[in-house]
């Protein structure tokens, strides 16, 4: 789509624009959740379980409700509506129900004058449990029936036979989305019986429609604000204190404040699923994929969360971006006592990518076909059907064009030398040069763009023109990714006015813009504020009788008949839309259907350095290829895919939340969980492969997720070049290179 | 102590660590906790010329030093090079990192101030950043060294790129 504009409007579409939040970010003026304060407020405090599972048979609030400075302490008996939460299926109870259901679950929270009062007086709650047997095996709990969804792909033949046959099994240990800030949020009564909100959001509408529910608010009692969030990732998907605070706020008529420490952050948020998968790839010589058989579990935890959403990407992606005439995959998500699963960048791709990349490159060694070579001659391409789900693919698909790309890019030429920095182990000094051995390894990720499955996916947005330019209005949730630069470029090319503020209203101003993921805000926020702006642009020129609009005002052949304050004293413009996507479907009983709306496909190569005697590993370069549309901002983009690229390496190498055999978790603090430093990320060259869809703004598709999807099976794909060994599990840890199975 | 120029004198809990003090007590919440394990470098300040990370830091153990934060960085409303640096070359994305980054390259400048790409990565590698992956935030601080030293920083590197606008 392309808006006729007379003049080259500057900073619009296609330009590095700055963010307008950079300012207040580099100058500590940016409000986070956890800056901000109420006159009078409270600090609350949660009061956690520390075993996995078990039964509270006492639980005496006394001592605590008693201490000097304690104004409050809730639990679950207190919720006043349902005490149950949960956007898909309400089965987390908003404080613990008398049943411990995983290590971390919030039992009580308390109220006092401070933070540290608060803290010992949820220490001084008397929890007196008994240990029940954790379930914290998948296949245990598939056993016992406790399924939260099975996603069943039957197309084509189950008795087709291919020449040559893989099987493997693979396993993804538990990944956090670790955003750099952790929860925290702040509840002010407002005096009338009602509340006013700032917490961890995603999706303000969605968390609004829950805590109404739970708190037993009229929906107008409720008011959910937008404040900065350090990062999230999918981690603010799902709710975490707001209920808490919320409830504390009307119980007590103080405002509440909450800033959890990081073992609380990891104890509360989902977290990307573990996943157990077995696979079967069947081909014919020439490496045509004839039949993929799949049998995948991942790990819900304890309750629902997004998980149902998840498992039927996992399902539907399972053979990645290739054509499959035949393919049978049972898909389950599973209720275990670990910690509550849910959204990560990826949401259920990422597992069924590294399982299908894996057995690709074995399928490729097992005909002696090259591994890029296999993937090309089964590439998914528009006109072709979805291996899984049977739907054809109509918008642009150009993943040959990604895998070669990525391909043609220059691999390093560096040799390691004897800087002990360019060695693996570092500075360490573990590694002689001559020890180091070179992978190179690749893989290619396909992921749907906004909500799927027949899901009612929209979003709102309300442009307005000033008497000095033009207001966006959304609730859509800038998390870090940029979202906010973007919608401004959209609504100036689209206007033609570069004077543009974006206002982030709170769920009573404006309806829902959706949630902030599944790489959907630039599509469906900014395909929005496009069809708003556009709508405000022609009726300012209606309006004026003139044929072009810019800061100053309407034109009518080169010259000014009306300025903007002119324009705004004659009663504001103001084009409210809501935006929808075209139609999906849900899955029949076979998981066919139109699920998704749309794909898009990236290709990465990975290049490392290992010693294989100590198991040690070092990325020396991570190159991408990714199909994004059309390019609204190169530079955000570009560290979109930067960023990504860390997380999925991150998963690939360090990143696992370890969970002992009775379900605690053992890591909960960043000195246990490795995350990637700037010495662990490697130089990146990305490609940007432009072929504009036609549903998107200026033919842009959504691209956050991506560069997280396939970059975990090309670092892999890289050590198993390097080393020999089959590493079937990430991360991959030094005992698995060393020790592991050829 | 000497918070950004300005005395102040407070009476603290010997437990206040000067992370708290600095955000709850003084309101300079620019400075931020994202670990309280001084692994992140999220609260990193400038005391007495160095840097510290201030969440494992008592408030006490800072009595009588001249301390800056991110919110002392720019002067008479114009944004320290690090700063226009972050903003510029797209240093951030969430935000939450940066002031504790910034304040790590003030540093690491101040001691080296024509530092090499890896330089520029030790010097900083205290600090954890989850969105950017990093490369940014070198390209942020290579524009600010150049600046500090009264040079034209390079072109960015989409500057050079072809825009499709």
């Amino acid at each position: 789509m392309s808006v006729e504009t007379r003049h080259r409007i500057r900073g619009g579409v296609g330009e590095s624009v700055t963010r307008p939040d950079g300012v207040p970010k580099v100058c500590g003026a940016f409000q986070y959740l956890d800056d901000l304060r109420a006159d009078g407020m409270l600090w609350a405090a949660t009061r956690r379980a520390t075993v996995a599972r078990g039964r509270i048979v006492a639980l005496d609030v006394g001592t605590a409700s008693a201490m000097p400075g304690v104004h409050d302490v809730i639990t679950f008996a207190d919720v006043p509506g349902r005490p149950y939460q949960g956007q898909i299926v309400p089965d987390q109870p908003v404080l613990c129900d008398g049943e411990i259901r995983h290590w971390g679950e919030a039992i009580a929270v308390v109220a006092a004058d401070d933070p540290e009062t608060a803290r010992l007086a949820a220490e001084a709650i008397t929890v007196d449990v008994e240990e029940l047997e954790p379930v914290v095996d998948v296949e245990r709990a598939l056993e016992l029936g406790d399924v939260f969804r099975h996603f069943p792909v039957r197309r084509g033949d189950p008795e087709a036979r291919g020449d040559v046959v893989v099987e493997g099994f693979y396993e993804m240990g538990t990944q956090d989305q670790a955003p750099l800030g952790t929860e925290a949020g702040l509840a002010v009564p407002d005096g009338h019986g009602g509340v006013d909100l700032w917490g961890p959001s995603q999706w303000t509408h969605v968390d609004h429609e829950q805590l109404v529910a739970c708190l037993g608010l009229r929906p107008e009692e409720l008011r959910v604000h937008i404040s900065g969030l350090g990062g999230a990732f999918g981690a603010r998907e799902d709710l975490t204190l707001q209920t808490h605070i919320a409830l504390l706020a009307l119980r007590t008529g103080r405002p509440v404040k909450q800033h959890y420490d990081r073992a609380d952050s990891f104890a509360a948020h989902v977290k990307r699923h573990a996943a157990r998968m077995w696979y079967r790839h069947e081909a014919d010589r020439d490496g045509r994929l004839v039949k993929v058989e799949a049998r995948m579990i991942l790990d819900g935890g304890a309750y629902q969360m997004t998980s149902q959403a998840v498992i039927a990407n996992a399902a539907t992606f399972a053979v990645g971006p290739y054509r499959c005439p035949n393919t049978f995959v049972d898909a389950y998500v599973v209720r275990t006592n670990h910690p509550p699963a849910g959204a990560m960048r990826g949401f259920g791709t990422n597992q069924a990518c590294f399982a299908a990349e894996s057995q690709m490159d074995r399928l490729a060694a097992e005909l002696g076909i090259d591994p890029l070579e296999l993937r090309l001659r089964n590439a998914l391409e528009p006109g072709d059907a979805l291996a899984t789900t049977g739907q054809v693919v109509t918008e642009p698909l150009p993943t040959s064009e990604v895998i070669r790309s990525v391909a043609a890019l220059p691999l390093p030429d560096d040799e390691p030398g004897d800087d002990p920095l360019r060695l693996p182990g570092g500075t360490g000094l573990t590694t002689p040069p001559d020890r180091v051995v070179r992978g190179v390894g690749y893989a290619v990720g396909i992921k749907n763009l906004a909500f799927s499955e027949g899901f009612d996916d929209y979003a709102e947005a309300r442009v307005t023109l000033t008497a000095d330019g033009a207001e966006v209005h959304t609730a859509a949730i800038e998390v870090g990714q940029g979202m906010v630069t973007v919608l401004i470029q959209i609504a100036r090319s689209a206007l033609g006015i570069e004077n543009v503020e974006v206002v982030f209203d709170d769920t009573s101003k404006i309806g829902s813009a959706g949630s902030s993921s599944a790489s959907r805000q630039t599509q469906m926020a900014g395909g929005a504020v496009l069809r708003a702006a556009e709508a405000a642009r022609s009726a300012a020129l209606a309006l004026a009788g003139g044929d072009d609009l810019d800061d100053l005002g309407v034109w009518r052949d080169g010259e000014l008949v009306m300025t903007l304050a002119e324009l705004a004293e004659r009663g504001p413009i103001s084009e409210w839309v809501r935006f929808r996507h075209p139609e999906t479907e849900e899955p029949d009983e076979n998981g066919q259907g139109r699920l998704h709306v749309d794909f898009s496909v990236a290709a990465h190569r990975a290049v490392v350095d290992v010693d294989p005697e100590l198991g040690l590993v070092r990325v020396v370069q991570i190159d991408i290829a990714q199909d994004v549309g059309r390019v609204i901002n190169p530079v955000q983009l570009r560290g979109q895919i930067e960023g990504g690229i860390a997380q999925g390496m991150g998963w690939a190498i360090m990143e696992e939340l370890v969970f002992r055999d009775d379900g605690t978790v053992a890591n909960p603090t960043f000195t246990d969980y490795l995350l990637p430093t700037i010495l662990d990320m490697p130089p990146v060259e990305a490609v940007l492969v432009e072929q504009p869809g036609t549903w998107g703004p200026f033919g842009a598709k959504g691209m956050a997720e991506l560069p997280t999807v396939s970059v975990t099976p090309a670092v892999v794909a890289a050590i198993r070049d390097a080393t020999g060994k089959a590493l079937r599990r990430v991360p991959v840890r030094p005992e698995d290179i060393v020790f592991g199975d050829g | 102590m000497n918070v950004n120029g300005r005395a102040v004198t407070a009476d603290v809990e010997p437990r206040t660590l000067l992370v708290h003090f600095l955000r709850d007590d003084l309101g300079l919440t620019g400075t931020h906790i994202g670990c309280e394990t001084s692994y992140c470098g999220a609260c990193t300040v400038i005391v007495d010329g160095r840097t510290a990370k201030s969440c494992t830091m008592l408030a006490v153990q800072a009595d009588g030093a001249e301390i800056t934060t991110i919110e002392g960085l720019a002067a008479d409303g114009e944004l320290h090079p690090v700063q226009e640096g972050f903003w510029e070359r797209h240093g951030l994305q969430c935000g939450y990192c940066t002031p504790g980054m910034i304040m790590s390259a003030v540093g690491l400048l101040s001691e080296n101030p024509d530092p090499s790409e890896d330089e520029i990565r030790h010097g900083i590698e205290g600090n954890i950043c989850r969105c950017t992956g990093y490369h940014n935030i070198v390209r942020a601080i290579e524009y600010a060294a150049a600046k500090m030293r009264g040079e034209e920083p390079a072109p960015a590197e989409w500057e050079t790129q072809e825009v499709t606008a």
